[in-house]
């Protein structure tokens, strides 16, 4: 049973990683800029777990922009990536610039809350 | 088409303010609809525009009947302390409002003003000020605070154009924005005036839910940003943000759950989520309640549930095997969820998430309040909703909001479930506390416009095709059995041109009715100050009673600038602001038990009563009488609440004891406690002498209908100090301790 399960996920992984092969370069690109900003979030909180939240809002601040920075490069990576049909209207110049302006917002008020 | 329909609709929106413009207006493009092709689409653009601009002002106009009654002057009791804070903000700066300490409250605590309220609607108003003082027209802050209400009121109709627009057509819009302008439940709380948080909060909201659906629409970040902009507005300026915060996370779940999730969903909902609440917690008053509360929880559990399902999507996507993906849903689904319960039951048991505060109890289980908090039952405007209420504020939206639900439920899209949706819960809401009718009024005039718009469009469209085959086909006229024979490729029904004529004329009487009842409703309920009450005379005259502004100014220049006055918490935020005089409790009912302790000298004997004002350092005791002019709101009628608070934190006051057999009575027949507590002392003091009514013996009391019981009233450690011409308000002052010989 045990060794059934792990070649079932074995298979699992090896069937997404050569899925995930053909997907273009610069996805793969804000897949990293994702991957990173959420293991800088998980490192945050694992610090404050072992430390402390003492100036709750700088820790707060801290695991937002995080949280932020990766939840708007999903976002961009939804609207630029050619198969999702719902988004064929919108250019991928457009779709930057509001990825730009809305982390611009984002770190303004993380600066101000930072403390 | 289409410009036939907004002429349609502005024949009603502008049928009080310029009928004739509009009648003109209204055959124009009909005209010109042949000749002139091109032309159509400007001109339905200037009647769009030219009819959003008189609703527009309509809206401002409206609202000024207090103005021209009365005088430009600040209403009822909560706006006197954003009058004042006001003040102190466009004196003193910003900074200093910031962390302004405020000692004259809540003595001898004092309150930090400026992280304990919602500071949006000074701050717009200080900014209004401060533009106009640019623009060199000396107007005064009274007067900027006075109309924000009214502007803002203005402003929203324009929103409720644009949210009509995006959740039906521009038809749509447009009514909504004429039904809006002059429906009761918004105007109850943005007379000029009214300067209250509220006035505001109901443009941020409507904003809010604009902007959200706009990029839940357009799947865009750029919206998306103005939607937290827009909630960003809602927090800094009301506390019903809360609503906002967890009806959009219920939408999304609503989505998720039917089906119709999407891609734009998911831009909108979590950029709107992220940066909101990055933005909410720079307001001091909401701190960190965004990851803290329970009440703001919701929010988050989508938004980690909306990760999850994108990922799981995403994963859906790239693998073509269904069954390795049932495996892969398995394990990450009971990951999630175990996840998620271990999370949330560990937060709550260690107290780091807060349960549920009993202002949100009281709006899941109506009867919570009355149980537990009696400070939030005693507000009249926390009751539950009576039906005449409803009839009252919506008038005719009543009926149409059914028929508006069923039109969104034809055509079915994410913006209709979306104000389905808010029109539900809001009539819940509704329901539960008068106050929140305020809350449902956007959605039952943009569902409302919804039923009003398709209705009024079908009708026309019968009428102009039955008419063009009329033309086309014979000049004798449209008698049934010709037209029937040239119609029948449509199948229409024999009467359908008349009975659509007859419908359509059905619906203006409808809106008409409607924009008179606005307008007497707003006239007659809605555009008294309170502070200055009206009467008529015994010749049909109008008599004014000023006896609060004379109390108060008797405050400001007869006691030292350092009195302490002793008042119930009603009147506290007027005696600091017009007084300017230091006082115990106010409207801010932060500290229960310093309420409590106000409610026990009010209810004990004159002895025991004064003790504890001398433990407050109280210099001057206020009390409301109506008795002499029948005004039904004093403090005698309020007296049980005090009693009741008062109980609730000492069990010395008992409820009971100011009861006879369960009746409360001021007469003879009355407890003799009551007859003997500090209240009836300060309200009947010297009343015993004087003849209120012709015919009736002398201490009549014309607010309750009775002569009262104890005529002979000695004060013993207070003295009077001062009575209104009216006996509306009597101050007491306390008498310094006896010297020891």
């Amino acid at each position: 049973m045990a060794r059934s399960t792990t070649k079932d996920a074995q298979a699992l992984f090896h069937s997404l990683r050569s899925a995930y092969s053909a997907t273009p370069t610069n996805l793969k690109i804000i897949d990293l800029y994702v991957i990173f900003a959420v293991l800088t979030a998980i490192i945050q909180v694992g610090y404050m777990a072992i430390v402390g939240s003492f100036p709750f809002n700088s820790f707060l601040s801290g695991v937002l922009s995080c949280v932020g920075t990766a939840v708007l490069a999903v976002c961009l990576r939804i609207q630029v990536n050619k198969e999702n049909k719902e988004f064929k209207d919108l250019p991928p110049e457009r779709a930057f610039a509001d990825f730009v302006l809305c982390n611009l917002v984002l770190h303004l008020v993380i600066m101000n809350f930072l403390g | 088409m289409v410009g036939k329909m907004e002429a349609v609709n502005g024949v009603k929106s502008g049928s009080n303010s310029s009928p004739s413009t509009f009648q003109s207006a209204f055959f124009k493009p009909d005209l010109s609809l042949k000749s002139l092709k091109l032309k159509t689409k400007q001109q339905e653009l200037l009647i769009r525009v030219s009819i959003l601009t008189l609703v527009y002002i309509l809206a401002f106009i409206t609202r000024l009947f207090s103005v021209l009654r009365y005088e430009s002057m600040i209403h009822e009791f909560d706006p006197y302390f954003n009058y004042r804070t006001t003040l102190f903000l466009t004196e003193k700066g910003f900074y200093e409002f910031w962390n302004w300490f405020d000692s004259e409250s809540w003595y001898p605590l004092g309150r930090i003003i400026g992280g304990t309220l919602y500071p949006g609607l000074m701050v717009t108003a200080a900014l209004i000020y401060s533009i106009i003082r640019f623009l060199r027209f000396a107007v005064h802050i009274r007067e900027v605070c006075v109309l924000t209400a009214p502007f803002f009121a203005s402003n929203t109709t324009i929103v409720a154009y644009f949210f009509g627009k995006e959740l039906w057509d521009s038809g749509a819009g447009l009514v909504a924005a004429a039904l809006i302008a002059i429906c009761p439940g918004y105007i109850s709380r943005s007379v000029a005036g009214s300067y209250d948080n509220e006035g505001v909060a109901i443009f941020a909201l409507l904003l809010t839910f604009y902007l959200f659906v706009k990029a839940v629409n357009t799947g865009s970040l750029a919206w998306a940003l103005a939607s937290a902009f827009g909630y960003f507005y809602m927090v800094s300026a009301w506390g019903g943000y809360v609503f906002i915060i967890n009806l959009i996370p219920l939408y999304a779940m609503v989505l998720l759950i039917t089906g119709r999730y999407s891609m734009r969903l998911y831009v909108a909902y979590n950029c709107m989520y992220i940066l909101g609440m990055l933005l909410a917690m720079q307001i001091r008053f909401v701190g960190f309640q965004h990851v803290q509360s329970g009440e703001h929880m919701a929010a988050m559990g989508v938004f980690f549930l909306m990760q999850v399902f994108y990922f799981l999507d995403w994963v859906k996507h790239l693998l073509s095997d269904t069954k390795l993906f049932q495996a892969f849903l398995r394990i990450t689904v009971t990951c999630a969820v175990g996840v998620g319960a271990i999370a949330l039951g560990v937060g709550t048991a260690s107290g780091y998430i807060s349960p549920w505060t009993g202002r949100f109890y009281s709006l899941l289980d109506p009867t919570y309040a009355k149980d537990h908090i009696p400070i939030i039952a005693s507000v009249s405007e926390h009751q539950p909703t009576a039906w005449s209420s409803f009839m009252f504020d919506f008038h005719i939206l009543l009926f149409l909001f059914p028929a508006g639900l069923y039109f969104c439920f034809k055509r079915l899209s994410d913006a209709t479930i979306f104000i389905v949706m808010y029109g539900l819960t809001s009539m819940y809401f509704a329901g539960v506390m008068v106050r929140l009718i305020l809350v449902a009024t956007p959605a039952m005039c943009l569902i409302s416009a919804i039923a009003v718009s398709a209705t009024i469009k079908n009708l026309t469209q019968l009428v102009r095709t039955k008419s063009k085959v009329a033309h086309t086909g014979s000049s004798k006229g449209t008698t049934s059995g010709k037209a029937s024979s040239k119609a029948s490729l449509d199948q229409s029904l024999p009467f359908q041109r008349n009975g659509a004529v007859a419908l359509l004329i059905g619906a203006f009487y409808l809106l008409c009715k409607y924009v008179t009842h606005c307008t007497w409703v707003t006239s007659e309920a809605y555009s008294s100050p309170s502070i200055v009450l009206a009467a008529r005379g015994a010749y049909g005259n109008r008599v004014i009673f000023d006896d609060y502004r004379e109390a108060y100014f008797w405050l400001r220049q007869n006691t030292p600038p350092d009195a302490k006055v002793m008042s119930w918490w009603d009147y506290g935020y007027q005696i600091t602001a017009m007084g300017n005089r230091t006082v115990i409790v106010d409207n801010n009912t932060w500290n229960n038990t310093h309420i409590a302790t106000v409610g026990r000298a009010m209810s004990s004997y004159e002895d025991e009563a004064y003790e504890i004002m001398r433990s407050l350092d109280v210099d001057y005791v206020l009390v409301v009488f109506g008795g002499v002019t029948g005004y039904s709101s004093d403090d005698i009628n309020k007296f049980l609440w005090m009693v009741r608070i008062g109980g609730g934190v000492f069990p010395v006051i008992k409820e009971p004891d100011y009861l006879v057999n369960g009746e409360y009575r001021v007469d003879k027949g009355a407890a003799p406690k009551m007859l003997n507590c500090l209240m009836y002392k300060l309200s009947y003091y010297r009343f015993g002498e004087l003849q209120t009514e012709y015919g009736k013996p002398p201490g009549y009391d014309r607010a309750r209908g009775a002569e009262i019981g104890n005529k002979d009233i000695k004060l013993e450690y207070l003295e009077e100090a001062f009575t209104t011409s009216n006996w509306i308000v009597r101050i007491y002052k306390v008498k310094p301790p006896n010297n020891r010989w």
